[in-house]
């Protein structure tokens, strides 16, 4: 039925198709943001990425950015307005946008498009992501060395794999001191939503957990744990500032080298469609201080970044139990990256289920 | 000097059709200062906002796009408030259709023929007058204030289609993520050439007029308007205030239904946790921006639409925050209603005190 009118309007749109023009000789860039660069997570870490990038190249480049596009309709035709407006480059920067990522890229050829943490690509689609699951394996160890009550509070976006493999990596870290570390989980479906994620702190702190972390973008959760006395992780950027006796560290997303090495690539004619999953090891998720915690603790938290960063140390290495008690990974192995990306299962220890 | 309202002795003609006008100029002149106190061009930004989206047809389409579930949800409305009753929940009856009309394409993949897509319209019409038959129930039967009723069912219906895009109707090779399958295309409403806007619209706008033309014409129309106006007088003539509760629930439940079908199936594809940016909210702003005429809603659906597409060409071509929208559509209903009262009421200026307090 979605051609059916197909021919007889053909002429008539003919005319309004494909007009991109390139804007003098500068290559403009441009961002979808799923939330404001105020939410001071996951989309201030993506604009401090394009202040970066503009700082970097500057006037080889105009960068524009788009805040709050919902994962709807709406985004496909911000992508498409974007492209139209002379965008040589675009990153859109939350999991919602891929169809409409891959939607418009169809119809601007010319135009290269970057998806961060989906799994659809295109000629001219490539998709971008960083191992945060680094990142969330050693706040679970210092959360299991702070821990009074032995569980921990998680505050999740929504149940996609790299979410559960977040969910999943901390309670392993935790696991790894603590053999008998319990998770709590609560969903709040949403990336963005600053009242829900600290209801969801305060819920999950009145049934006993005593340290809160989150794959949440807003400042909510530290500060509701700031209030009530317990310990928390900032998510994706350096939150501190919120709450600067409840947080032990952050987990860092650094985007602006990436950014800038694509950007690069399109002015000098290199850019090609590919897949990258950096972590901690490609500077693309770093720690912040670690404070708020006795000395040995940080020790031991600098000792497993170091590890990690130099390869020596992988979250996923067996033995890994499921939830049911089966064996997941052998003992020794390490965790194929194909079950990695599509994971839907809980390790043992999570109280939620999938 | 004093600056009184007076009563008018009969309505103002001139203002019931100026009214809209006045606002949408107090509404640019008030906006131009905003730009101009944040530091943008007052000019250029009310150009990007108002004038730009309808320059070219891409952005022409979108806007038709965008004010396709607005017309179809707001005449509904239209007819609604004119009779004094009081739907608040077609944000949870768009829901609804969107649900039920999604029957087919979830459940029923391989039926593919032309019947499936009109199948489809006519279950979103159901969808949405069924979780308005609520409400309408609860106010015949029990009396129970009709606001309250339809506004919290749209945060049931919200959480079952949570619900269902999470689970049952979850996409089995969609990693998890909260979302159904993507529809076939014999379940998807033809689109006019490549461009996004569809069927829906074609619809949308012959319902608008078939209910102008009830409106206007036909004994229900004058039923419609003598019970909104005067209930007592409506009694006496043997109209039931009743019948008409659920006259009115079902048919912009209904339509409400339909246009989240139609949005479905229209333009996003596929059942997803969110399929409308409170849209059904929205079309209370439209059905009283048109003056709960059917006609006017058209209008008004067409304007809102351009401010919110208006709205994203300054926040990309300016840099302005997407807050800058939702402050001009607040503006313009603020006016609107300000305006109002100048169809019953003037302004006088009093010398002096007047002798009163």
């Amino acid at each position: 039925m979605r051609k059916f009118f197909g021919v007889a309007a053909a002429v008539l749109m003919a005319s309004a198709v494909s007009v991109s023009v390139m804007a003098d000789d500068k290559l403009k860039v441009g961002f979808i943001y799923i939330g404001p660069p105020g939410d001071h997570g996951w989309t201030y870490q993506h604009d401090q990425g394009r202040i970066a990038l503009a700082e970097s190249l500057g006037d080889k480049v105009e960068t524009v950015y788009v805040e709050n596009v919902p994962e709807s309709q709406d985004a496909e035709r911000t992508i498409t307005r974007l492209a139209r407006q002379g965008a040589g480059l675009i990153f859109t920067t939350s999991f919602g946008y891929m169809e409409p990522t891959i939607k418009v890229a169809e119809k601007f050829p010319e135009v290269k498009f970057e998806h961060a943490t989906g799994y659809m690509q295109a000629d001219n689609v490539s998709t971008y992501s960083a191992r945060f699951y680094e990142g969330r394996y050693v706040i679970g160890q210092i959360a299991a060395k702070m821990s009074k009550t032995g569980t921990a509070g998680y505050i999740g976006s929504f149940p996609i794999p790299e979410v559960v493999r977040g969910i999943n990596s901390f309670l392993l870290g935790a696991q790894s001191v603590n053999p008998d570390f319990k998770l709590k989980v609560v969903w709040v479906n949403s990336w963005f939503d600053p009242g829900k994620e600290a209801d969801a702190a305060k819920v999950l702190i009145s049934q006993g957990a005593d340290v809160i972390t989150q794959h949440t973008d807003s400042t909510g959760p530290v500060q509701v744990a700031e209030e009530q006395g317990v310990y928390a992780f900032g998510q994706a950027s350096d939150m501190s500032a919120f709450a600067p006796k409840a947080l032990l560290t952050s987990i860092v997303n650094n985007w602006g080298d990436y950014y800038i090495e694509r950007t690069q690539a399109v002015l000098d004619g290199t850019w090609e469609s590919g897949d990258t999953f950096g972590g901690m090891s490609a500077n693309m998720v770093n720690m912040a201080d670690f404070v708020n915690m006795p000395a040995d603790v940080a020790a031991m938290a600098e000792e497993t970044t170091a590890a990690i960063t130099s390869g020596d140390l992988h979250p996923f290495t067996g033995p890994i139990y499921k939830q049911d008690g089966s064996l997941a990974v052998g003992a020794g192995e390490v965790l194929d990256i194909g079950t990695m990306l599509g994971m839907n299962w809980y390790v043992k220890g999570v109280d939620d289920q999938l | 000097m004093r600056l009184i309202l007076e009563k008018r002795p009969q309505a103002s003609r001139l203002m019931y059709f100026s009214s809209p006008l006045l606002a949408i100029v107090l509404t640019v002149i008030v906006g131009g200062l905003i730009f101009a106190a944040m530091g943008q061009p007052p000019l250029r930004a009310l150009y990007l906002y108002f004038i730009d989206p309808i320059t070219n047809l891409w952005s022409i389409e979108e806007v038709l796009v965008k004010a396709t579930p607005l017309i179809l949800i707001g005449v509904g409305l239209a007819v609604t408030f004119r009779a004094n009753v009081w739907n608040i929940g077609a944000e949870g009856q768009l829901t609804a259709g969107a649900l039920m009309g999604s029957i087919i394409p979830i459940l029923f993949t391989s039926w593919q023929s032309p019947l499936a897509l009109f199948c489809m319209l006519v279950m979103g019409m159901i969808g949405g007058a069924l979780l308005a038959a609520i409400p309408a129930l609860l106010k015949v039967r029990f009396g129970v204030n009709e606001i309250l009723t339809s506004l919290m069912l749209v945060y049931i219906v919200h959480l079952l289609l949570d619900w269902l895009v999470r689970g049952p109707w979850k996409d089995p090779f969609g990693y998890n993520f909260p979302k159904s399958i993507g529809f076939d295309d014999w379940h998807l409403l033809p689109t006019f050439g490549d461009g996004r806007v569809h069927l829906g619209l074609v619809i949308a706008i012959i319902i608008a007029l078939i209910l102008y033309w009830v409106m206007a014409r036909t004994i229900k129309g004058f039923e419609v308007r003598v019970i909104g106006a005067a209930p007592r007088a409506g009694a006496f003539a043997g109209f039931s205030q009743a019948k008409m509760v659920w006259f009115c629930f079902l048919l912009s439940g209904g339509l409400a239904g339909l246009a989240g079908i139609i949005e479905v199936a229209g333009t996003i594809g596929q059942l997803q946790p969110n399929i409308s940016p409170s849209y059904g909210f929205t079309a209370i702003i439209v059905a009283f921006l048109g003056r709960l005429n059917p006609i006017g809603v058209i209008f008004a659906g067409l304007l809102l639409a351009v401010s919110y597409i208006g709205g994203e060409g300054v926040q990309i071509e300016l840099g302005m925050s997407d807050k800058t929208t939702q402050v001009f559509q607040g503006m313009l209903l603020f006016f609107i209603l300000m305006c109002d009262t100048l169809i019953h009421y003037r302004l006088r200026f009093l010398k002096g005190n007047g002798g009163q307090l």
